[in-house]
């Protein structure tokens, strides 16, 4: 093997005096400005639609094992499974009568869970059958009502459905080890705690988050929300940590041992969030709104980093994270699922040690000057269709119009008669023990 | 007595609820306090015990236990109240979210611990990856479609397994042919072996490189005692042998002689035959060339000559009359052998080459060869190191001990002792005139460029080299500065002194440039050389136009009276005295109401005469200024700290500049990225 570089690169010494190389920030400056600009001039996270499905997309869901497979379930019972590197169905199978209400793989990636509208739970292989076999799943489970959400355990062969109770089955019984209730009402998801895996978490229709421990077999504790919870998500590096999807247009991160407020309000969605999905990192997480975009918020902050849109993608109902934290999928009304990337204007493929090096001081000089008007004003800027524009100024004006009201509200009347509430305090109903 | 007042205590304490609901006692007595027994007690502070109610004048032993057994019924309780279904789940999913949050509390640590870390690398935990043999995979599958049922029975016709090793007999059998000892052991035969030769490598460059010509003299003789010995003794021995090698001698002179080398036709003889009359040397030179000649064209029997004291000589003057190619060089640079370079210089040239190429035989021959070996096949290395080892080996059993370096310098004579025996003087010679010429390799190649007028190129050298004596040394380093200067600045003409004065580099030689300069007359130089540009006079004249200087007074006078603090005008015309066209306020008012200010403090560029300072706000730089300190910082302090450290590898070394660049979060994923790991002990635990 030759090198294509036929010149020897040879340690050049390098005086550092900062005399001999003055203007530093000046200088950095202009490339931070430069790498900001860069930044938005490739910033095209879109990469392939996946079609194939005849309805809606309604569930997805990723494979434990193998990054590029990943599997969705669709609002007429069609279950498909995708390759993701060759952008193909490889699989279809008439699972249900009716919605794919939830789906989940287990966790050693040999079969998968879905259950239906035609109140039934079925496991099916995730290979395509042989030659001359017929496509039936290897179980099926009848029940008695109809089940809105499915998720297995992390390490054992447990799984757990949610409808009008949250049912926590062994896979080898039809019937369920035992059922968790509290109250009576539709439980639209519910997930186990990828760390502590003992842990569930639940959201029902009375606006409710639940938590169940499956070792006692009991709930914990309910926090009442002012409006619908649609799904909520476990952080998979922080254990007590998890996000809440609203209907209020906002998502709320949750520390399971102080429920009383949220950590963080995450706003920026301008309808009803339907979906969220932890990064593998556990430093972001995605959202599905019903405003027809998908939003990447970081953990920590109450307004998301990017939005994506497309013209053609309509209500967003599912989204996931990919488990190498690069890209997003998200599945939405009008029967396509999206591929996107995570970080919009990363370069794609392997890199060149030098590019990366690069690479690196360019997010570095954007981090440092970030606070820069100018670089701010760059980097910020994003394209938003005229529908979401024009509603989140029209939710600006109200939000804007209600603050004035109670400033006003307070200044005539008895002082400490009006308490200030905080934005995080603001939403929470109640907390049940 | 502490255990019955304690006893009454706690009937005082029972829930109420239990007491509402038994029928309450009627009282008989009024009293403060009521028993249980309806019993009361005088005293007002005194309770009333059981047992002192059974107590008779004198203890007895037989009450003692009915006593015992009162107190026990005392102290039972009676048996609570089930909670109700709602308040009992309440209680327990309290208890369990207790219990739970604290479970889920031991992750805390972590969890700050990997917020506040300056880099994460994905996956947390490292694992390595295990390829899962073929055989497993393959073994769980059948063959069902047709075609794949047509294969496998093909596969069995021709006896391919199928499953467990999926290796042919006949690949096992290759497997185990080379077994990992026999394996071990060629290594290490081919390692020793190539220290062997890099260590004969090293050693032959060392003696190569000795300088010393008494050395080499004493070499030569001993090299060739040895092979006059050597050829007694095959005489004596093997007769045959020593037939076929006289044989080859004379072939090689054979060759040597149609070579018609010392024929006194090359320049360097002739030049001589002219200089004979006058000069004695060259006419002994000429007489020496002459006898060697007849030497060599003697068809007899091979005589070792002896050595020849005028071959030094001849070197040099080679090398300083004939500028063309010199005789060490051709090996040096390949670029000076593709040259015909004019019929009158053949002979000489092919002098020179054979002067290379003859003693190069002597060792770099086989050297070349023994490289080319080692790097075509490990094989044949092994194989002649083997024979070297296996005669090493004869040789140390033999009477003769001699030493391995001995040996090979023995079996080198062998292969080439006919041309050392024709010509031995000239590796000595080259190789003491190796470091001159050398010298003068650079100062040669340059006159290849224009090898094609070769007349104008010796006079021109001839010229040159009497005028670069005249010249102190020193000069010439000032010159060699200036031509590259003004070669840089891309003037045609400033390349030919450079060119002329041999200080020429490689490159430009390379790159043919040469050629195409002509020749310049000397004079042009020399005028460019006294003249002396002067780098001052140059700029002045290219600017001869503007005058930098005085804009920059004029624009500092300018900022100066800009700055000066303006008179304030309050003249009203016609306020008190009469106004209108052609009229002007008195001096008197104008003294009056103007407002002079008070003098500007002294400039800052006041004593600084280069120097324009601006003590204004730039409106354009505030637009791209941060107007309020941003959040995590507490200080402006820290923020200017932040912003004023550079993190460029412009600033700050390799090392440092990786450090302060390394991302916060790095995800390396051929596979899944899992969730953070309960640690084993945890889970026990748990």
């Amino acid at each position: 093997w030759v090198s294509n570089v036929c010149v020897t690169l040879t340690a050049v010494p390098r005086n550092y005096d900062p005399a001999l190389h003055p203007f530093e920030v000046p200088r950095e400056y202009t490339r931070a400005l430069n790498a900001t600009k860069l930044e938005r001039v490739f910033a095209k996270p879109f990469l392939s639609s996946l079609d194939g499905h005849r309805d809606g997309v309604n569930c997805m869901a990723k494979h434990p094992k193998s990054l590029s497979t990943v599997l969705s379930g669709a609002c007429d019972g069609e279950v498909k499974i995708w390759n993701l590197t060759k952008r193909q169905c490889i699989h279809t199978i008439q699972a249900h009568e009716g919605f794919v209400r939830g789906m989940c793989a287990r966790f050693c990636g040999t079969s998968f869970f879905t259950v239906g509208d035609d109140k039934t739970v079925k496991q099916w292989k995730m290979e395509s059958p042989e030659y001359g076999e017929e496509e039936e799943p290897i179980h099926t489970i009848l029940g008695k009502t109809v089940y809105t959400g499915i998720d297995h355990h992390w390490k054992e062969a447990v799984f757990a459905t949610c409808g009008h109770q949250v049912d926590i089955w062994d896979e080898q019984r039809t019937s369920p080890m035992c059922s968790l209730t509290w109250g009576f009402d539709s439980i639209s998801s519910v997930k186990f705690n990828p760390i502590e895996t003992y842990l569930l978490g639940s959201c029902a229709s009375d606006r409710n988050i639940v938590l169940y421990d499956m070792r006692k077999s009991t709930p914990l504790k309910k926090v009442i929300l002012n409006m619908r919870t649609n799904t909520l998500c476990w952080n998979p590096m922080e254990a007590f940590i998890f996000t809440a999807a609203n209907e209020d247009y906002n998502l709320y991160t949750f520390d399971m041992r102080f429920l009383e407020s949220p950590v963080t309000v995450h706003m920026d969605h301008v309808s009803a969030v339907l979906d969220v999905d932890y990064s593998p990192t556990g430093k972001e997480f995605v959202s599905a709104s019903f405003d027809k975009s998908v939003r990447i918020f970081p953990v920590d902050k109450g307004h998301s980093r990017e939005v994506y849109h497309t013209k053609r993608m309509q209500h967003v109902i599912t989204v996931k994270w990919t488990s190498d934290s690069k890209y997003i999928l998200c599945g939405s009304d009008e029967m396509n699922i999206r591929l996107w990337k995570a970080n919009a204007s990363e370069k794609l493929g392997v890199l060149a040690p030098r590019e990366k090096a690069a690479m690196n001081y360019n997010q570095k000089l954007k981090e440092k000057f970030q606070y820069h008007p100018q670089i701010r004003r760059i980097a910020q800027h994003r394209h938003l269709p005229k529908s979401i524009f024009c509603q989140i100024k029209e939710q600006r004006i109200m939000r804007e119009a209600r603050r004035r009201k109670e400033l006003n509200r307070r200044k005539h009347s008895k002082p400490g008669s009006m308490p200030f509430v905080s934005e995080r305090k603001k939403h929470i109903v109640a907390v049940v023990k | 007595m502490p255990s019955a007042s304690a006893t009454a205590e706690k009937a005082e304490c029972r829930p109420e609820r239990l007491s509402n609901r038994r029928k309450l006692a009627e009282r008989t007595e009024a009293s403060v306090q009521v028993s249980e027994f309806n019993v009361s007690c005088k005293g007002a502070g005194e309770k009333l015990v059981l047992s002192e109610l059974l107590r008779p004048i004198r203890p007895k032993s037989t009450l003692s236990s009915v006593k015992k057994e009162l107190t026990r019924v005392k102290q039972k309780k009676a048996v609570e109240l089930p909670l109700s279904k709602e308040e009992a789940k309440r209680v327990v999913r309290e208890a369990a979210y207790v219990r739970t949050s604290k479970d889920v509390g031991k992750w805390q640590q972590v969890v700050l611990q990997n917020r506040r870390a300056e880099q994460l690398v994905f996956p947390l935990k490292q694992e390595i990856a295990t390829v899962v043999p073929l055989e497993q995979v393959a073994s769980a599958w059948k063959a069902r479609t047709p075609l794949e049922q047509e294969i496998f029975g093909l596969l069995h016709k021709t006896q391919q397994p199928i499953t467990d090793p999926l290796l042919t007999p006949e690949e096992t059998a290759s497997l185990q042919a080379m077994s990992l000892e026999e394996a071990r052991q060629r290594r290490a035969e081919l390692q020793k072996a190539r220290v062997v030769q890099s260590y004969y490598e090293a050693k032959a460059r060392r003696e190569k490189k000795i300088k010393s010509k008494k050395y080499h003299r004493v070499l030569k003789k001993s090299k060739r005692r040895k092979a006059l010995k050597e050829f007694e003794l095959l005489h004596k021995s093997d007769p045959e042998a020593a037939l076929a090698r006289l044989e080859e001698l004379e072939q090689l002179r054979m060759q040597e002689r149609m070579s018609l080398k010392h024929q006194n036709k090359g320049k360097w003889a002739r030049s001589r035959a002219i200089m004979a009359k006058y000069d004695l040397e060259a006419r002994k030179a000429m007489q020496e060339q002459l006898a060697k000649n007849k030497e060599l064209m003697q068809k007899v029997r091979v005589e070792l000559p002896e050595e020849e004291p005028g071959d030094v000589p001849e070197e040099d003057l080679t090398s300083v009359t004939v500028p063309t190619i010199p005789a060490g060089a051709s090996g040096a640079n390949p670029w000076m052998l593709g040259k015909p370079s004019g019929p009158a210089e053949e002979p000489e040239v092919q002098e020179g080459l054979g002067d290379v190429a003859v003693p190069g035989a002597a060792e770099s021959k086989e050297e070349m060869e023994e490289e080319e070996e080692e790097v075509s096949e490990e094989e044949a290395l092994l194989q002649d190191f083997a024979q070297k080892r296996h005669a090493r080996q004869q040789r140390a059993g033999g009477p003769e001990g001699q030493g391995a370096d001995e040996m090979e310098a023995v079996s080198e004579l062998r292969g080439d002792s006919p041309i050392h025996a024709v010509c031995a003087e000239e590796p000595a010679s080259l190789g003491t005139e190796q470091p001159p010429q050398a010298q003068e390799e650079i100062l040669l190649s340059e006159q290849l460029g224009r090898a094609r007028t070769m007349e104008d190129g010796e006079a021109l050298a001839s010229e040159e080299r009497v005028e670069e004596q005249e010249k102190p040394a020193a000069a010439r380093a000032e010159e060699r500065v200036r031509q590259q200067e003004e070669g840089r600045a891309g003037d045609r003409r400033a390349k030919k002194p450079p060119a002329k004065k041999k200080i020429i580099s490689l490159q430009a030689v390379l790159a043919g440039k040469c050629q195409e300069v002509q020749c310049p007359s000397l004079p042009v130089v020399v005028e460019e050389e006294e003249g002396g540009v002067d780098q001052r006079g140059v700029i002045t004249e290219a600017f001869a136009g503007d005058d930098v200087v005085a804009d920059f007074r004029r624009e500092k006078r300018k900022a100066e009276q800009a700055g000066k603090p303006q008179p304030v005008n309050l003249v009203l015309p016609g306020w008190g005295e009469w106004g209108g066209t052609g009229l002007k306020p008195s001096a008197k008012k104008i003294k009056r109401f103007l407002l002079k200010p008070p003098p500007a403090p002294p400039r800052k560029d006041q004593h600084l005469p280069h120097v324009i300072v601006s003590e204004q706000r730039n409106i354009h730089a505030a637009a791209h200024q941060v107007s309020e300190l941003p959040f995590p910082f507490e200080r402006h302090q820290q923020f200017e700290q932040s912003i004023r450290t550079p993190v460029g590898p412009t600033w700050n070394t390799q090392r440092a500049f990786q450090k302060l660049t390394a991302p916060r979060v790095v995800t390396r994923a051929e596979r899944p990225l899992e969730p953070q790991q309960v640690p084993v002990g945890d889970e026990q635990l748990s």
